[in-house]
């Protein structure tokens, strides 16, 4: 494994892992666009954004473009987060030129007036899809209530309304501000050609003009609140609890994330046997996610109607007790030796690798390899995982719950 | 690509097949077990996911707790399914541990406690799998449409009926472990990092002494309706049409498959670009030919607000049919070109490959190396293909909808 890095006189970073066993490779553009970045008028633009990147360029059609992508057998896609708009592809070693020729070229894109009102209809099912399946938007909403007045509490999708009124001028000018050479980085792992990748990113992409980008990063301040949706026509009952956590610049993340999976991982946590091995919840977890200068816990509980407030409390005990107690050298072990697995099963894929080194170098400007990671992850300490408890406690959350039951009691 | 796959079939019966992918620190497995829900009895749907629930509850030496922490202790990121034909256990982790999770998993599928105290939490589990179907109407659609589609009971969801679940007993699951859970039919494939000679006999020393006699497959019954519609309060309506394509060792097989791939995979493909892309009906569109041993067919779904919902039925059912025409070269050149680099993209899984092995065993009495398939790929051309589209045309459609209200299947379609 080796780290490479090239910036162009426009700002654009190129970073990459070269792994020359790899049979392929994953390339990316990392763009520091997302929901926080937006505004109420502009609510959903980035992710809309994201879909009209593919709708063609000066020289290529919407058509062209998939086809190209589909010629060289690419794995690609997009996705857009709170923080960040990211394309991607994996292909073969041999397809690397043209793979980066045709990102770089719709990284530029031509946000014709047509093609918006047609993706528009598209975002808006996006959004009637998700209103449709659990937890049935109550993920945005927990959200928007834990973050109050905090950039972090908008949406990624918008609503129908914030997409129905986006005008296409207004997405063209977020564009041009955003999609900055030096707010945005390409990134590659696997089996990369680095001088070739470095040389020809030169050529396609050192004509973009540099704008500034500015990102606020204040402060998240911690929330506590508790509140119930009324959804008749649901079988079951969810519930959603977001806490502050350590944020992705705090070497506490490790921590944070070892006591998220005693706490509540999918299988052999706390959760799981108090919950999910007794049958009380279809589903009971606890994740830590972070952001440019904030963290959060998110807990999320899927149950029959009747045990939720039951179940609620449990979580409730589950967290003070842990607050009171800490947590075993053994349970910290057992996580440790988990997530160390998942580290090294998941870092055989190139395009996770991609994942990996594109989200830390644009959030943090750093490069973590599968090594340090997994120093990172056995250095944590019962008394670090303490600490990070005090300072951020599980049991001042923002719980939203939605379901048949029209109450449920506040857990004491 | 050089591959070797390595096979060997135990006296009784029991097959491991493996595969070493060296330049990989991991090593994944797939258990096959010949106990899906197609033994099922009618009125006792549901019963190989409850089987498999109650053996994850301890087993050999080791209570439920301790069976989780020890395989969470060697690093073992596992998974459990059922399907008509099988139940699979699996399984990777880092290749060194490997050895030691093959023998938790020997007394699993071996000598589960199936504990009796345990039944209520386990009823629980698999009646809360049952309700969260209902909140998922895209699911919901898709295995409602499997249902009418094939015969029974080869199309019933593995997730049972309420009434069932509620009045299993632990006798029935334990006369159903016994039946059912079997050395001849299972199948264990391996992949990643390890020594052929060392896992034969390690596999060998675990399950060799394993008896069970064969047991055949139940007989084939009726199809359901051809067109149904579920009432749904939501937004979108689902729509899913099925119509029979050839299993895997159907000698066509390939054929089919590629007259699938362009109609969906890539974004270049028909239903993504006619249904999507021109006319921005929906979000989600996909077509995928789904294989048993026996049967086959080709699953389409697509969802979409409810006043569009008939315009996407419309369109879809156009480009289905239209398929019977014929593909052009162009796109079975994107075809190929995707086909390659994901097969050389699945050398880079341990846990895909062990399942794709153990698939494969179960479909072909042998397992593919990816040099094979790839070259099975290389062969095929639009004359093939367009041929066997002429003498398969999509046709005979069942659909199910799942939303406000009904839509209307052309005649012609039906």
């Amino acid at each position: 494994m080796e780290f490479l890095r090239h910036t162009l006189e426009n700002g654009l970073e190129g970073v990459a892992e070269r792994n020359a066993e790899a049979h392929s490779l994953g390339l990316g553009f990392f763009v520091q666009a997302g929901s926080r970045d937006e505004t109420d008028a502009l609510a959903g633009v980035s992710h809309f954004l994201e879909h009209m990147v593919f709708k063609g360029t000066a020289t290529r059609t919407a058509d062209d473009v998939n086809r190209e992508f589909d010629d060289m057998g690419a794995h690609y896609n997009a996705f857009t987060t709170e923080e960040n708009t990211v394309y991607y592809a994996a292909v073969l070693p041999e397809c690397q030129p043209r793979c980066l020729d045709l990102l770089a070229d719709i990284l530029r894109p031509s946000l014709r007036q047509e093609d918006f009102d047609t993706e528009k209809q598209v975002i808006i099912e996006e959004i009637r899809m998700y209103e449709d399946q659990p937890p049935f938007g109550a993920d945005d909403q927990c959200k928007a209530t834990h973050f109050g007045s905090h950039p972090l509490s908008r949406s990624v999708l918008g609503t129908v309304a914030s997409i129905t009124n986006l005008p296409a001028d207004e997405m063209r000018a977020y564009f041009a501000h955003r999609y900055s050479p030096a707010n945005m980085v390409l990134a590659a792992a696997g089996r990369v050609d680095f001088d070739q990748l470095a040389e020809q990113a030169e050529r396609v992409c050192g004509g973009w003009p540099r704008t500034a980008a500015h990102r606020r990063l204040p402060a998240a301040d911690p929330h506590s609140s508790f509140d119930v949706i009324h959804r008749p026509s649901a079988n079951q009952q969810y519930a959603l609890q977001l806490m502050n956590g350590p944020a992705a610049e705090d070497d506490d993340r490790f921590a944070a994330k070892l006591l998220a999976t005693i706490i509540g991982d999918d299988s052999g946590s706390r959760f799981y046997w108090e919950l999910v091995d007794t049958g009380l919840a279809e589903q009971a977890n606890l994740g830590h996610y972070e952001y440019q200068g904030a963290g959060v816990y998110m807990a999320y509980l899927s149950c029959e109607p009747q045990q939720a407030a039951s179940n609620l409390q449990c979580i409730a005990n589950i967290y003070r007790q842990v607050e009171r107690e800490g947590v075993r050298a053994e349970e910290l072990a057992q996580a440790q030796t988990k997530v160390k697995a998942r580290v090294v099963l998941s870092s055989e894929r190139p395009r996770n690798r991609l994942f990996s080194v594109g989200g830390n170098w644009i959030s943090q400007r750093e490069y973590r390899s599968v090594r340090a990671d997994l120093a990172a992850v056995d250095a944590v300490t019962v008394d670090a995982v303490q600490r990070v408890l005090a300072k951020y406690p599980l049991s001042i959350n923002t719980t939203l719950a939605i379901g048949p039951q029209a109450r449920i009691a506040r857990p004491q | 690509m050089t591959q070797s796959i390595h096979s060997h079939t135990y006296e009784n019966g029991l097959v491991l097949v493996a595969e070493p992918m060296r330049s990989l620190e991991s090593a994944a497995f797939t258990f096959l077990v010949p106990a899906g829900c197609c033994y099922d009895p009618d009125d006792r749907s549901g019963l190989s996911a409850f089987t498999c629930e109650m053996a994850l509850r301890g087993a050999g030496p080791r209570d439920s707790r301790a069976f989780v922490q020890d395989l969470e202790n060697l690093g073992v990121e596992r998974a459990e399914s059922v399907s008509a034909a099988h139940v699979s256990y699996s399984g990777a982790t880092l290749a060194g541990n490997l050895l030691p999770a093959l023998a938790i998993y020997a007394d699993l599928v071996r000598r589960p406690h199936l504990p009796a105290d345990q039944l209520p939490a386990g009823r629980m589990v698999v009646l809360q799998d049952l309700r969260a179907i209902e909140d998922d109407p895209a699911q919901k659609v898709m295995l409602e449409l499997r249902r009418r589609h094939y015969p029974n009971p080869w199309g019933r969801p593995s997730q049972g009926e309420q009434q069932a679940l509620e009045e299993t007993t632990i006798d029935e699951i334990r006369d159903h472990f016994c039946g059912l859970y079997r050395p001849c039919g299972t199948i264990l494939g391996v992949a990643g990092r390890f020594t052929w000679r060392r896992l034969k006999d390690w596999v060998g020393g675990l399950f060799g002494d394993w008896c069970g006699a064969d047991i055949g497959l139940p007989a084939a019954g009726q199809t359901g309706a051809k067109q149904t519609h579920m009432a749904h309060p939501s937004n979108q309506t689902q729509i899913g049409i099925a119509y029979r394509s050839v299993p895997y060792r159907h000698p066509d097989y390939f054929q089919a498959w590629g007259s699938v791939g362009v109609l969906s995979g890539g974004m270049s493909s028909r239903l993504f670009t006619e249904v999507r892309e021109r006319r921005g009906l929906c979000y989600s569109v996909y077509a995928s030919l789904h294989t048993q041993r026996d049967r086959a067919c080709v699953l389409c779904y697509a969802g979409t607000s409810a006043d569009r919902a008939q315009e996407t039925l419309d369109v879809t059912l156009a480009e289905l049919r239209r398929l019977a025409a014929g593909i052009e070269p162009v796109e079975l050149d994107r075809l190929k070109a995707r086909i390659k680099s994901a097969l050389i993209m699945q050398q880079e899984s341990s846990s895909a490959r062990s399942g794709a092995l153990a698939r494969d065993w179960y479909h072909l009495g042998q397992a593919r190396t990816l040099d094979e398939i790839g070259r099975l790929v290389d062969e095929l051309s639009c004359e093939g293909i367009n041929a066997y589209l002429a003498a398969n045309p999509p046709d005979d459609f069942t659909l199910v909808t799942v939303g406000p209200s009904a839509l209307k299947m052309p005649v012609a379609a039906l």
